[in-house]
């Protein structure tokens, strides 16, 4: 009978691709005393990797999975065990061409081989295929299989060469034993692991494991179904697994994938079938495995006769049979990220789970290289467990979420599509107000923010004469999940005043006697400055990249305030608490805190009317916060400026938000306040500020000197990253983000076209500009200027056209646009003196 | 010019660990779903070369739940062209129909095949499977046939037809105490297969959408009479599995040829 090892400095639980893939590099990176476990048999323990297409298409609208699949498929190749077929992604209507389009814009981005195909060009290389059934193909050169059984055995032999690795298959998990916070022991059927870290790589029973630690991953196993029908003769006439390239039928949500005689056909059409981890079978109750569930044949039924109408010649045949069809299970999570990282409720504890074949290998590197070295190269902020709030890790949400979702696996996504389900779940306080004035709510982390109000409709009149201005968009796609009141309400915010729901923000305090080491230590700029003062500040990897950037209060002499962004809160607190070092507590406020932003040059003027105590620039000077009573509350003023007025950002306690919320907009009646949205808040205003967004500018990858973010002087005492930046600031920057207007938005058709970020900056012959990290330019944010009166882009260049007044082109939807370098650097368009937000 | 009737029944898929529902009177088909037995799949692909062989047709029947209709759709999709669905009330988390007994099953059966008969539209043919694989009863071939005054063979490997009219007669090969067995029937008559010697085929693509619309008559299946006098079922005693290694040395193929020698023993390989 085979026991477990009693000690691990790590214990792996999960034998699929992920579990082996971080099992081999933390061996590579030099991590010992590992033991990996798993309730199967080796080498297909049962779970999702032994059941998968083992496909790999390189493009992907997100550089993190881009990035993480092109290291995967290097990792694959370096294993012997990738083969390239080529692949097509074909369209049968108008719009998924456009969409083919914008995804050839994402393929020039991350820099992956890419074209368009007609219909007859297609069927050359697919010979079965009949070409009268699509309108084009998106040509995918690199698409390949791979082996993954094979690559994990091979990950795990190499992890044991090392000495670093036992595995121990057919052992079950029964329990994880936490104390004082901190993962210390393993238990299982085998015998118990005293540990110091676990890696949960168990797929679809990762949520079920753990909960044995009392932690959450929030996915759920859903059955993807797959069939596979042979021996078809075309196929089988040719020696080798794969021959042809393989078909993604974009329009009906299936792939067609030869797998030596056989071609198999898989969807994603069908509907949503869910499972808990707690109903999976074990591996005796299983007809097959626990994660090859019997056929559903009603649900497959329309897509066979798709796939009968796309490859007749083949599919029609009578002699070639359904020879396997199963319910396989996979793991979605409800944004459609994998969960990675250690758990913000267990120290120790880490999820490697919800990743597909494709991103195997890179998310194992990624994970090792965060276990042992604090960072990863790619960086995997949108994975990171971390970022799950509370109500989003409920069986509710994840349930509805990923419904929504599963159709849309092979959909077309707008970039700012929002979701229909669990909505209202984080209001305002000041929600009703909002829904009265015919807010239109975009969701971030949760809350309803409203991005623009149908009530500021009649701007749309006031303006009419500047529509250079508002910028209409004539095209759908554009214009979808926007409006020109956006533009209007900043019209009016600059010229009269705007009034914001801020009620989004992440809000902690560090209070106690290490309070200001504590921030000291994660912040770029000085934090021991005097009491009342408000810093803006990059908080920095060990590597000197970007972990945010976020305002801090000082509050007391022992007492400061942390207030970042919603979407990247979580995490944000989890490193300033794992990093906060003794004599401090870290406190959330989130949920006591509301903040109401007023800007505009008459915001002194209004909140005057609220207040007795001196507001004037000299008594009240910018970047500093203070209380002050105002409407019958003391409300923490704060002057700053996301959107480069004079102004404030007001704190009160939740439940008086909507007072203070009305207070202010009766005070600003006469002086024609107008509330903004979120619209004017995160892109117009910001943007022509030069101002950078965690998360679309700023990550992992870029550093402070990149994004032209230096200051001077750099404090005397040390935080993280401190080393690495002072190394940055004397080389030559990798790339420098600059602001870049549209000079001509007319396209070939005459219509004119908006970027909505995400497109290549190319050179204006078309040719990409690669940076000194050798990753390619493209838009990380995009938005409309008005008043400046131009198309703003944002994007990391490589210096040597980072030179304001250089033209280059930027491609959109298929066609090329000509573009200026407006700003290199971080200057502001408008106002570069700052003489509004210092009035 | 044969007609075919074929019976099948829907039974839990098989697993390592068999599940019983709460009432312990069915089996928990939640993880493995239903199928058909092999036996049944073999019935199947004779009722559908006879029917083809002899410019003939074969019609499916079932007497089991609403889902059934899942087993049909398996027969109407590899070339029976019409179905006969006996529906009883859900009998539960089973799901199989248990409440009608071989007898009950077999009147079904036979109420079905004397109404064709009268209707001018009567089977020459009937198979069944040798037996279910969930009961294992060996009843309802030779009650239907008693029912109906029919010749009968169980245990048949192949069935074959041949001529036409009152001449028609049916080759039916089939294992017996002392060796093969060959039997002539005249038709009509009722046969039951065993699995083994028949290669049932994968459903087509075409012969799944096909199914999709083929015709199927249902009738509430008449209340059962008999019953099955089940009382509950019990599991079997489970056997702890135990593991030998016979070896571990990749170098020295001692391992390898420990293998052999159980290969040997246990009659898959001769020396």
């Amino acid at each position: 009978m085979s026991t477990v090892p009693s000690r691990a400095r790590t214990v792996i639980i999960g034998s699929g691709i992920v579990g082996n893939s971080v099992a081999y590099h933390l061996a590579r990176l030099g991590w010992r005393e590992l033991v990996q476990i798993d309730k199967g048999p080796l080498p297909n323990p049962g779970g999702s990797t032994g059941h998968a297409s083992n496909f790999i298409y390189p493009v992907d609208h997100s550089r993190e999975f881009a990035d993480i699949t092109k290291d995967s498929v290097r990792q694959y190749q370096e294993l012997g065990v990738f083969t390239q077929s080529g692949g097509y992604e074909v369209a049968r209507s108008a719009e998924r061409m456009q969409e083919l389009t914008r995804r050839i814009t994402s393929a020039i981005c991350w820099d992956v081989p890419a074209e368009l195909h007609t219909p007859d060009q297609v069927q050359e290389k697919v010979p079965f295929l009949d070409p009268s059934v699509i309108v084009g193909g998106f040509w995918s050169p690199t698409v390949g299989v791979v082996d993954s059984l094979r690559a994990g055995t091979l990950m795990r032999e190499r992890a044991v060469e090392l000495g670093a690795l036992t595995t121990v298959a057919n052992v079950e998990v029964t329990g994880i034993d936490v104390e004082r916070g901190r993962v210390v022991r393993v238990r299982t059927d085998k015998g118990d692991i005293e540990c110091e870290t676990i890696v949960i790589a168990c797929g679809v029973w990762s949520p079920k494991i753990a909960r044995m630690a009392g932690a959450h991953i929030p996915l759920t196993p859903a059955v993807h179904q797959m069939i596979s029908v042979g021996p078809v003769p075309e196929l089988a006439a040719i020696p080798g697994e794969i021959s042809f390239p393989i078909v993604r039928d974009m329009d009906t949500f299936c792939y067609e994938r030869q797998h030596g005689s056989d071609m198999e056909v898989g969807s994603y059409a069908h509907r949503p079938i869910l499972m808990r981890a707690e109903e999976i079978p074990s591996i005796e109750q299983s007809a097959l495995s626990p994660t090859e569930l019997p056929f559903t044949s009603d649900d497959f039924d329309p897509q066979l006769e798709q796939a009968l109408e796309l490859m007749p010649a083949i599919l029609g045949n009578p002699d070639v049979g359904i020879r396997y069809a199963i319910n396989g299970l996979l793991s979605l999570t409800p944004d459609g990220f994998p969960v990675l990282g250690e758990s913000p409720e267990v120290a120790g504890l880490w999820s490697a789970a919800a990743v597909w074949i494709k991103e195997g290998p890179g998310v194992g590197r990624m994970i090792a290289e965060w276990m042992v070295e604090g960072e990863s190269e790619i960086d995997g902020a949108h994975s990171d467990i971390a970022r799950f709030y509370p109500h989003q890790t409920t069986r509710h949400h994840i349930v509805s979420r990923t419904s929504e979702a599963f159709n849309k696996t092979y959909g077309i996504v707008h970039p700012s599509e929002q979701w229909a389900s669990n909505r209202d779940v984080r209001l305002a306080p000041m929600h009703a107000s909002e829904k009265e004035l015919g807010a239109v709510f975009f969701e971030t982390a949760g809350w309803e923010r409203p991005f623009w109000y149908a009530s500021n409709e009649g701007l749309l009149g006031e303006y009419r004469d500047r529509q250079d201005q508002l910028m209409p968009r004539s095209a759908e796609w554009d214009s979808r999940w926007w409006s020109p009141i956006i533009n209007a309400e900043h019209l009016a915010m600059r010229e009269r005043a705007g009034v914001f729901d801020l009620s989004a923000f992440n809000i902690f305090d560090l209070i106690g006697p290490g309070a200001l080491d504590a921030v000291q230590r994660v912040c770029v700029q000085n934090m021991d400055v005097g009491v009342g003062k408000v810093v803006y500040t990059p908080v920095l990897s060990p590597r000197g990249y970007f972990k945010s950037d976020l305002t801090v209060m000082r509050l007391g002499e022992k007492h400061f305030r942390v207030v970042t962004g919603g979407a990247h809160g979580n995490p944000d607190r989890k490193w300033f608490t794992d990093n906060a070092g003794p004599g401090v507590g870290v406190v959330d406020l989130t949920s006591s805190w509301t903040t109401i932003g007023l800007w505009g040059p008459k915001a002194r003027d209004i909140l005057g009317r609220l207040t007795d105590d001196d507001i004037s620039h000299k008594g009240f000077g910018f970047s500093s916060c203070r209380e002050v009573e105002a409407a019958g509350l003391r409300v923490l003023a704060s002057r700053i400026s996301y959107v480069g007025e004079l102004g404030w950002e007001l704190y009160v306690p939740m439940e008086a938000g909507a007072r203070l919320w009305n207070a202010v907009r009766e005070a600003g009646a006469g002086d024609g306040l107008v509330p903004c949205g979120i619209g004017v808040y995160g892109t117009t205003g910001r943007l022509e500020k030069g101002y950078r967004a965690y998360g679309a500018e700023l990550d992992g990858e870029r550093t402070v000197v990149e994004a032209g973010m230096q200051r001077p002087k750099v404090k005397e005492v040390d935080f993280i990253g401190r080393e690495a930046y002072l190394r940055q600031r004397e080389e030559p920057p990798a790339s420098l983000l600059c602001t870049l207007t549209v000079d001509d938005h007319t396209s070939s058709t005459g219509e004119k076209r908006y970027m909505l970020g995400g497109e290549p900056i190319l050179t204006p012959d078309g040719e990409p500009l690669v940076d000194g990290h050798g990753h390619r330019s493209y838009v990380t944010s995009a938005g409309s200027g008005p008043s400046v009166g131009k198309h703003l882009l944002l994007s990391y260049l490589p210096p040597a056209v980072a030179v304001e007044g250089t033209k280059l082109s930027v491609q959109y939807l298929g066609e090329r646009y000509p573009v200026t370098v407006a700003v290199a650097g971080s200057t502001p368009l408008f106002d570069p003196e700052n003489t509004r937000i210092r009035a | 010019m044969a007609n075919v009737l074929v019976c099948i029944k829907r039974v839990p898929g098989s697993s390592g660990q068999v599940l019983l529902t709460g009432d312990s009177m069915s089996i928990d088909a939640r993880h493995v779903g239903h199928t058909l037995s092999p036996h049944e799949e073999c019935a199947i692909e004779a009722a559908v070369q006879i029917a083809g062989d002899t410019g003939g047709a074969a019609t499916v029947l079932t007497l089991g739940p609403e889902g059934a209709l899942e087993q049909l759709r398996e027969a109407l999709a590899v070339g029976v062209s019409s179905a006969v669905h006996l529906v009883t009330a859900d009998g539960g988390s089973g799901d199989s129909g248990d409440a009608h007994g071989p007898a009950d099953v077999a009147a079904a059966i036979a109420d079905v095949a004397r109404r064709r008969e009268a209707a001018g539209e009567g089977f020459d043919l009937i198979l069944l499977g040798n037996d279910a694989a969930d009961t294992g009863d060996f009843q309802v071939g030779v009650r239907l046939a008693y029912l109906l005054a029919r010749p009968v063979v169980t245990g048949a490997r192949t069935v074959a037809v041949d001529g036409s009219g009152p001449a028609a007669v049916a080759t039916v090969i089939g294992d017996g105490p002392a060796g093969t067995e060959e039997f002539q029937l005249p038709l009509p008559a009722v046969v039951t297969v065993k699995e083994g010697e028949i290669t049932p085929r994968y459903p087509s693509i075409p012969g799944r959408l096909k199914a999709k619309k083929a015709p199927v008559e249902v009738i509430e299946a008449p209340a059962p009479v008999q019953g099955t006098a089940r009382r509950a079922l019990v599991l079997p005693p489970e056997h702890p599995s135990t593991v030998q290694i016979l070896g571990t040395d990749k170098d020295t193929g001692a391992a390898a040829a420990a293998v052999v020698d159980v290969l040997h023993t246990i009659g898959v390989v001769t020396r």
